[in-house]
């Protein structure tokens, strides 16, 4: 019997047991997949990770690596190369590895630490031939950073998520052409630090409000066809443009890895594709918490790291008192805030502040996220330069909350300031 | 007035500087005026990337400078990493090449790569 398993040895997962082991909890399990610790962070090796949590821009294999000592110097068990393939409600985790083959492990708390993957071409449809050169974008990262291999010359990327923007330097700095990164929405996703160093700096050109719209090649592909699209994101006759490629990378955005959160019949939120979670990142089965970009797709690695340790400190206070009362808030979402994750907040959550991370649903210069609850205000924040690719936390005082009197309900949402 | 985005930290504040007087106006610390008088006179970036590595568990060994290189050396020092070949085994932070191309950086690696 395990006090705590932890699923996925990502940042999220590594944070979240040593936060747990520094907390007093003894028996801890991370299940890994992968033949290496780390998560994603091994294929993203350029730099900008840690800049909140260590003051130093570090690559992701050195982040990664500072989190992988704190695991090794403690008692944490580790197993790598092992897959996680069911959950049940009494928290009884199935695996299999080639060295144990198939087991079963019971715990007492279980972390749900799965990351994210990419949506693939499957979720986007686009006319044309089905070549070969077409690659999401983290695949093409894999490929090139971990295994060594150039995928293409002249290229094409899709979408302006953050791991398009990267590898867009990169596989310029290795030498091939990037033509376009071609956005469909007015704004783009990734952040704006990564459009100035990948693109700009580059010259390479950002297409807002554009998209492709034909494939063309066999074997391989030879090129595409980019459209400007109208609001209602309709392409444009006339507005064609043919880009001569051997490689279209897909950035097209992550949807948060929950097909066993899904088996072990736990809520998912529609919003985040991840779990709903109370305050301290319990989902709906008692037991069971989740953090990282499982629960909903973070921009940043150290927003991850922060809410895992959050995450693994809630793990040690259930083991030791069990579990806080289920009377909570609900929140609701309005104005364009699109979600918000904890989506309950405990009455009696034993924290001064919470925490609650949003985001948004278009770019707002200056700006008020209020919180009300049956129609008073409770808090206000102001904040400015908001835009859907980067969160916004607000901490929220739990004495505010007790103000609250017959509404189990709290919205956040987004005013305008002019 | 140029405008550009600060790259110190992931804020990514919306920096202008006066090309004449050096004014920086948009920054929320110090590192971003710093930031912005570099990028007219001679912009500078941390370069990652990564060699080839031999007889080790992995193909390749992610490496970055130790501190950014001018901008423009950026594709002279991908070509030299390209000639290397790294003995496995490495630790995170040993020093590869003391001097990059002559920029008087240092590259290191960034990732623990046993034999
Ligand atoms: C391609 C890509 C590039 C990115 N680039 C950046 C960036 O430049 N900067 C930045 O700040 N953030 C970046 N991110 C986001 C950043 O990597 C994440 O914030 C962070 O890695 C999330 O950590 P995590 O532990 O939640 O997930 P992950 O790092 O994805 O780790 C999840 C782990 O769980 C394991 N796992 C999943 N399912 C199972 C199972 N059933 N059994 C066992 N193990 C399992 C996986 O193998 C993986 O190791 C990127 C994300 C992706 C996908």
């Amino acid at each position: 019997m395990y006090d705590l398993i932890v699923v996925g040895g990502g940042p999220a997962g590594l944070a979240a047991a040593s936060a747990a082991w520094e907390k007093g909890v003894k028996k801890i399990l991370i299940l890994e997949r992968d033949r290496e610790l780390g998560g994603i962070l091994n294929q993203c090796i350029h730099n900008g990770f840690g800049v909140k949590t260590f003051g130093e821009a570090l690559s992701g294999p050195e982040y990664a690596d500072r989190f992988e000592r704190m695991v090794a110097e403690s008692g944490i068990e580790v197993k790598t190369d092992t897959m996680v393939l069911d959950i049940d409600e009494n928290r009884n985790v199935s695996a299999v590895n080639p060295v144990d083959g198939y087991v079963t492990y019971k715990a007492k708390a279980v972390i749900l630490a799965m990351g994210c993957r990419e949506r693939t071409r499957g979720a986007i449809s686009i006319p044309g031939t089905r070549p070969a050169g077409i690659f999401s974008a983290g695949t093409a990262q894999r490929y090139m950073n971990i295994d060594g291999f150039m995928v293409g010359k002249r290229v094409v990327i899709l979408g302006s998520g953050d791991i398009g923007l990267i590898m867009a330097r990169r596989m310029t700095l290795e030498g091939a052409k990037v033509l376009a990164c071609v956005e469909v929405m007015p704004v783009s996703s990734g952040l704006r630090a990564n459009i100035a160093r990948c693109l700009d700096d580059f010259g390479i050109p950002l297409l807002l409000s554009h998209t492709v719209t034909d494939i063309r090649g066999n074997k391989r592909i030879t090129g595409v066809t980019v459209q400007e699209v109208d609001s209602r994101m309709v392409p444009i006759p006339g507005t064609e443009q043919y880009f001569d490629c051997d490689t279209l990378l897909l950035s097209v955005g992550l949807v948060p890895e929950n097909e066993l959160t899904k088996k072990a019949g736990i809520g998912l939120d529609p919003r985040t594709r991840g779990a709903y979670v109370f305050e301290n990142r319990e989902t709906e089965n008692e037991g069971v918490f989740a953090c990282g970009n499982v629960l909903h797709v973070h921009d940043l690695v150290d927003y991850v790291s922060e809410e895992a340790r959050f995450a693994g400190e809630a793990v040690a206070d259930y083991i030791e008192n069990g579990e806080r009362p289920k009377e909570s808030f609900l929140l609701t979402t309005s104005g364009g805030v699109t979600y918000t994750v904890p989506q309950r907040i405990r009455k009696d959550s034993g924290m001064k502040l919470v925490n609650i991370y949003l985001r948004i649903n278009r770019k707002v210069k200056k700006g008020d996220i209020v919180i009300s609850a049956d129609d008073m205000e409770i808090a206000r924040y102001h904040k400015e330069n908001l835009a859907p690719g980067e969160m916004i936390t607000v901490a929220l005082p739990s004495v505010l909350m007790q103000k609250v009197s017959g509404s189990d309900m709290m919205d956040v949402s987004l005013e305008e300031v002019p | 007035m140029r405008e550009m985005t600060c790259l110190e930290c992931p804020r990514g504040c919306q920096l202008s500087i006066d090309e004449e007087s050096l004014e920086v106006t948009g920054n929320s610390c110090e590192k971003g005026e710093a930031f912005a008088r570099a990028e007219i006179t001679n912009p500078v970036r941390v370069l990652t990337t990564t060699a080839v590595i031999e007889s080790g568990t992995d193909a390749m060994l992610p490496v970055r400078t130790q501190d950014p290189i001018p901008k423009s050396r950026m594709f002279e020092a991908m070509r030299f990493i390209k000639s290397l070949r790294v003995k496995a085994p490495v630790e995170v932070g040993d020093v590869l090449v003391r001097d990059l191309v002559g920029t008087g950086v240092a590259l290191i690696a960034t990732k623990s790569v046993k034999k």
